[in-house]
């Protein structure tokens, strides 16, 4: 299994955490992030993800190289979708083993956080009456 | 460094849509700066505009500040804020 995927095929949970554990870890936490029909008030009808998909790879490896540097987990896989993403279907998962549950979860928690702060990654929200680019932290990243 | 060598730049997301195109490519000069090549394209494409304020930068692939000097064959990017997971 890949540590980093971009893919537009559908996302497998169980696949992601396959062979990532060892025999020293004691906790492995897999965050699936799925679409829901309902967003600001809105009725989302599905959503398309675009990527720069030079740039994704590498920044991946440079939010796994925090996430060891901060909370000591080095086994961790991030899956993420591209293309259209229907309602209740996972846009992206993030796996981490750990030796206890406590890292495990802070890791995947603030893996989540940086996908949404510094992966280029878009997504393009479809709801009835139309459709948005939806933005994230509007604060420019300069490093 | 070649006079004909450029810089490619990339669009994407809501700047690829109001510049009406994800990839151009722009003749290289000493003292370029990623500023100066938004600058030529919101005045060729003021629907650029908006997005001048929260528009990140990326050069071969790190993200760096504006006024950062491009040198020839340089991949530069124009990310508006992200929106993943």
């Amino acid at each position: 299994m890949e540590r980093f995927r971009i893919t537009a095929e559908p996302l497998d949970e169980h696949a992601i955490a396959e062979g990532l554990s060892t025999s020293e870890d004691g906790a492995v936490v897999v965050f699936s992030g799925i679409v829901r029909a309902r967003n600001k008030g809105r009725k989302v009808l599905h959503l398309e993800y675009e990527a720069y998909e030079a740039m994704v790879y590498p920044v991946f490896e440079r939010v796994a190289e925090d996430v060891s540097r901060r909370f000591g987990v080095e086994r961790l896989r991030i899956h993420h979708r591209i293309g259209r993403v229907d309602i209740g279907e996972s846009s992206v998962l993030v796996a981490a083993a750990s030796p206890h549950r406590g890292s495990a979860f802070e890791a995947a928690r603030h893996t989540m956080n940086e996908i949404k702060r510094i992966v280029p990654i878009w997504k393009r929200e479809f709801f009835e009456g139309g459709d948005v680019w939806v933005e994230g932290p509007k604060e420019p990243v300069t490093e | 460094m070649t006079g004909s060598a450029a810089v490619t730049v990339l669009l994407f997301a809501a700047a690829r849509e109001a510049a009406g195109r994800g990839r151009l490519e722009v003749p290289h000069r000493e003292g370029l700066t990623a500023a100066d090549v938004w600058k030529n394209l919101e005045s060729e494409r003021p629907a650029l505009a908006p997005l001048a304020g929260s528009v990140s930068v990326a050069v071969n692939h790190r993200f760096v500040p504006r006024d950062t000097l491009l040198a020839a064959g340089d991949e530069l990017a124009f990310l508006p804020p992200v929106s993943g997971g």
